[in-house]
């Protein structure tokens, strides 16, 4: 690649001419292609969370639970009996739009690899996702790509998918969202960090050989590249589950010796970042010899192959006297293993290639000088609260036209093409529970995890969505009986350099501080996307509704004490909780009445707090058959999917109101849980005790869902309006 | 030497991949295709200069593993 | 009853197989390499599921031939126990310890759900505990497991009482051309199959990750203890 080095392809690579400036001044000459290419890359969005990390700061992150907040590959938590959970959810949105099935693939491969490089076991995947209107063709082969991708991915790889969740709204049609969270279990004292030690031991580069893919994919756009970049380079980057499968077994191989002293992957800017952030966390410096790199295509070029984003590839330091131990075991598994550099007391990262050096920058700079921006935001006024809203269908067809629609609909089209069993220690899979529980290993504990964002919420008020994002992750997990632990975000925006854009995004960070604050819920690692806009046929961008994604687990001591949706007959309902009727962007209002209006339900973190923690110390009491929170759709929406879950019908008494009966019915209050209980006296005297607001609801039995106002829906009924939505989009 | 071998299911094996394309062309308007077979082609570079030796070295390969005859047939293809 | 693993680059239900023979058996199953070129002495080899080799060629072909496909096929021949699931059942066939072959799933999607087979005949090692009939829940996750062999092969092992299990609904009625019965459209409904001496025997779906009652289910357990049976003397 023939490139003059100036401020103008400063400019095609993403940096600003301040930006540019600074690395002028760091350098004090004029860099090299590979430098430039560097410096880019490091001072990216992706990699410096430049917008983003005045706002990231004020998170809380620490518990006496955190073994290792941000700033890691991955968070660690505390899950008892010497083990620790290693997890994080990353996004791989615009890949996923250009190729869904590699988008989506990749995106699983990469997270995964951020788990395991911490030295835990992957043991379940979940993915929040998002896509456009769902009668665009677009659509359709979004959703086929992005499916067959993390099922072919994950169930390759044999790391059970678990959960997660899908949204749909037409502000997500050019511009789908793939958010992919893995879950990891290892020893608390066997955890793997990334800071480079000790001088002279040997850099070793593991996994997959390097080609050209997707280089520069983080700062340059691929439209930018036609017209000056050669066309032999592909962008898309493909995954192979395979090969991952093997990097996984080989590392946790290795890892059982102690030959490592410091791993990381290659993610994002493959060799740069990795080799730059190992170094650079170490305090020392490195010297990468590009000619050992093993290579799948020829003539290479230094900049090329240290911006190449070929996946299944990992860095490690390792003590020199057990280099030979460690080709050994990667050499079993297949896999390439080179020495490509060493560690240096320079403080700074050199690149060789052919006999010449193509970069040498200090290392310090390139991350103490990364730019900061505390960038202009503009807060949206939040709605006002609606009216009354009349019912203009009734509760039946209310219902049932809830149960069929997109956002409510059946996943188990989605789910029955997800391995989500492989492991053999899965306790609850998708839809069995409000969130899925995995038993972990040698032990009777269970992990409970979960992925929640209620989008539109955020889209009237971002403070207010962080904040119920944070909440309704930590509701389903304490609706299992687990202890809700810690979060990770997956922050989803649109381009950051609208000030309402930046508001939105920092009135959610708020939110979210506000309530994990609240819940003793800190965040240990998180991801941020943004510039997610939808381009439109005249020019316009418009962005994605703002979706601060939320992954969460939680533990629980004896994974058969967990409790999932199905209740038995002869069971009594129970409310916990307080229903006020909150109509406003409801899904009852969208769907019903067409409306996307009003504020969202109001969030009493005092009120969660307390209505969960009761929950979760009757299930431990072993008064509860079955629990669900109130979510999307209200209360009768909740109950029907218990029943669905179950095929055990209920009857619901009249219930003393003071609201109308819809807003009873589908108003989505939050901090509110149906239990089904066969000790109701008790767990209601001990409400009450609590001052936690009860009410009974009504009785289960038979096999339809019966209203005191005279609605009768059977649970097979209810399931094939429910079942119907996937199959028929896809399946034509 | 680069030899080609193209593998084929059976005739009468059902082949769901290209009963699905078919049924895409159905939708796409190519109302006048008929039945729709997908196969794969492997290439590989055998080093020796001939002719013969490389087609009966591609027609073991086939054989012991690129082909599974109980549901597939198979044809090699010296190319150069 | 002394088990052992094969682990094939790919393998990736290995630990859930070893945990179900462990619970049932009460003994652990020894682990090996597929370039191992000996034996040891064993009851009983099993080819668990994943995507040996990724797969990439033909579901099971590089880990039929792989060096201790070798060995297992003349403890085979010697009369030795085989089980092969999913991926394992794919290499069998591929290796012709078994009949047939395992084509892409008729809808073309993989299958990962839980579905009901129905026991075709008790008189086997594996299905001993079983009577003929019983319908149990067996979870699918495969993209190949279009059971299909020749007409006269199929009539054999049917005359010759060698179906091992038939996918069905939950009610226990099979119907091939229906695809809540058989999910994935194979021929006859036949989801496992016994060799001639019936000591080999290969199936698609997966019991293995039904016998923890702490799980929620034993469905699978009837499998692993029929071995126990027939192979603790």
């Amino acid at each position: 690649m023939s490139m003059t080095v100036n401020a103008e392809l400063a400019a095609r690579f993403g940096l600003s001419a301040e930006e540019y400036q600074k690395v002028l001044d760091i350098m004090g000459r004029v860099p090299s292609l590979t430098e430039l290419g560097i410096f880019s890359v490091m001072w990216s969005e992706h990699c410096s969370y430049k917008s983003s990390r005045v706002h990231l700061k004020t998170l809380p992150t620490k518990a006496p639970w955190v073994i290792h907040g941000p700033g890691e590959n991955a968070g660690v938590v505390d899950i008892g009996e010497g083990l620790a959970a290693v997890f994080k959810m990353e996004s791989h949105n615009h890949p996923s739009f250009i190729e869904p099935y590699q988008g989506a693939a990749t995106g699983v491969g990469g997270i995964l690899r951020d788990v395991f490089t911490m030295g835990a076991r992957p043991v379940a995947n979940l993915n929040a996702l998002r896509f456009g209107d769902p009668s665009l063709p677009v659509t359709r082969r979004v959703i086929d790509g992005v499916v067959r991708g993390i099922g072919g991915y994950g169930n390759c790889v044999g790391v059970p998918t678990v959960g997660g969740e899908i949204n749909f709204h037409p502000a997500y049609n050019g511009n789908p969202l793939v958010n992919a969270m893995t879950v990891g279990i290892a020893r608390t004292d066997k955890i793997f960090l990334s800071a480079a030690a000790g001088i002279g031991n040997p850099v070793v580069y593991v996994g997959s050989k390097t080609g050209r893919d997707g280089i520069h994919g983080a700062t340059m756009s691929s439209a930018e590249f036609d017209e000056h970049a050669a066309s032999k380079r592909p962008t898309v980057q493909v995954g192979d589950p395979f090969t991952e499968k093997l990097l996984i077994e080989a590392c946790l191989e290795l890892m059982a010796t102690d030959a490592i002293v410091a791993i990381q992957d290659m993610g994002a800017a493959g060799l740069t970042s990795s080799a730059v952030e190992m170094a650079g966390k170490g305090g020392v410096g490195i010297e990468l010899d590009l000619d050992k790199v093993p290579q799948r295509e020829t003539g290479m070029t230094a900049y090329e192959m240290m911006l190449s984003e070929s996946q299944e590839r990992m860095l490690m330091v390792l003590k020199p006297e057990r280099t030979e131990t460690a080709r050994t075991i990667f050499e079993k598994w297949d896999l390439d293993f080179a020495v490509v550099g060493v560690l240096t007391d320079t403080a700074r990262i050199t690149v060789r290639h052919n006999g010449r050096t193509e970069a040498d920058i200090p290392l310090a700079p390139l991350a103490d000088e990364a730019p900061l921006y505390h960038r202009p935001l503009v807060h949206t006024p939040p709605p006002g609260r609606i009216g009354i809203v009349a019912d203009p269908v009734g509760i039946e067809h209310a219902l049932l036209t809830l149960l069929a629609c997109p956002d409510l609909a059946s996943r188990a089209w989605v789910w029955n093409q997800y391995d989500s069993g492989v492991g053999g220690q899965t306790s609850r899979r998708p839809g069995a529970a409000d969130a899925a529980i995995v038993r972990v290993e040698g032990t009777r504990r269970g992990l409970a995890m979960t992925t929640d964002c209620t989008p539109r919420y955020c889209q009237a008020d971002a403070h207010a969505g962080g904040a119920q994002a944070v909440a309704e992750a930590w509701r389903n997990i304490t609706a299992t009986g687990a202890l809700p632990l810690a979060v990770t975000d997956n922050l989803n925006f649109g381009n950051p350099e609208k000030p309402e854009i930046m508001g939105q995004f920092a009135d959610a960070v708020r939110g979210m501080g506000e309530a994990c604050r609240a819940l003793d819920f800190p965040v240990v690692s998180g991801n941020v996307s943004l510039y997610n806009q939808t381009s439109h046929p005249n020019g316009i961008s418009t962005p994605i509704l703002p979706t601060p994604a939320i992954g969460a687990i939680g533990v629980i001591e004896d994974v058969t004490k967990a409790v999932g949706l199905a209740m038995p007959e002869g069971c009594e309902l129970v409310l916990i909780g307080e229903i006020r009727g909150e109509l406003g962007q409801s899904l009852w209002l969208r769907e019903i009445c067409h409306r996307e209006e009003g504020a969202p339900p109001v969030i009493d973190l005092t009120a969660e707090r307390r209505n969960g923690d009761f929950v979760r110390r009757m299930i431990a009491e072993g008064r509860v058959e079955a629990c669900h929170d109130i979510a999307d759709g209200g209360l009768l929406v909740t109950i029907a999917e218990m029943v669905m879950a179950s095929g055990t019908g209920c009857y619901l008494e009249r219930p003393h109101f003071g609201t109308s009966l819809h807003a009873w019915y589908f108003g989505e209050d939050q901090a509110c849980y149906v239990i089904a209980t066969k000790q109701a006296r008790e767990l209601i005297d001990a409400a009450e005790s609590s001052h936690v607001p009860v009410r009974h609801l009504g009785r289960s039995g038979g096999d339809a869902l019966v209203l005191n106002e005279g609605m009768k829906l059977s649970a097979e009924r209810m399931r094939e309006v429910n079942g119907a939505f996937f199959p028929k989009l896809m399946e034509r | 030497m680069k030899i080609r071998v193209n593998v084929m299911l059976k005739e009468g094996v059902l082949d769901p991949q290209g009963k699905a394309i078919g049924h895409a062309f159905e939708v796409l308007g190519f109302s006048n295709v008929g039945e729709v077979r997908v196969g794969k082609t492997i290439e590989l570079e055998v080093d020796t200069a001939d002719r013969e030796a490389a087609a009966a070295q591609g027609e073991a390969m086939a054989r012991e593993l690129l082909a599974n005859l109980v549901i597939e047939d198979f044809a090699v293809e010296v190319a150069e | 009853m002394k088990a052992g693993i094969v682990l094939f680059p790919g393998t990736n239900r290995e630990r859930d197989m070893a945990q179900a023979l462990r619970l049932v058996s009460g003994r652990d199953p020894v682990m090996l390499w597929h370039r191992d070129t000996s034996l040891p002495q064993l009851d009983l080899v099993v080819l668990p599921g994943g995507f040996s080799f990724g797969d990439y060629l033909r579901s099971g072909a590089m880990g039929a031939h792989s060096p201790l496909m070798r060995e297992i096929r003349s403890f085979a021949e010697r009369g030795g126990h085989v089980l092969g699931v999913c991926n394992g059942f794919q290499i069998l066939t591929e290796a012709q310890l078994l009949p047939g072959a395992l084509l892409r799933n008729a809808g073309m999607r993989f299958l990962a759900q839980e579905h009901f087979l129905r026991v075709e005949t008790a008189d086997s090692p594996f299905t001993r505990d079983w009577s003929k009939g019983d319908v149990f829940r067996a979870p699918l996750a495969h993209g190949d497991g279009n059971y299909t062999a020749a007409p006269d092969v199929l009539d054999r092992l049917e005359a010759e009482d060698r179906v091992a299990f038939r996918y069905v609904s939950a009610q226990g009625q099979d119907d091939a051309a229906d695809r809540r019965c058989n999910p994935n459209g194979s021929q006859r409904s036949i989801a496992g199959v016994l060799s001639e001496n019936r000591r080999v025997c290969g199936l698609m779906p997966h019991p293995e990750n039904l016998v923890d009652p702490d799980l929620g289910a034993t469905d699978g357990v009837p499998l692993f203890s029929s071995l126990v049976k027939s192979l603790v003397a």
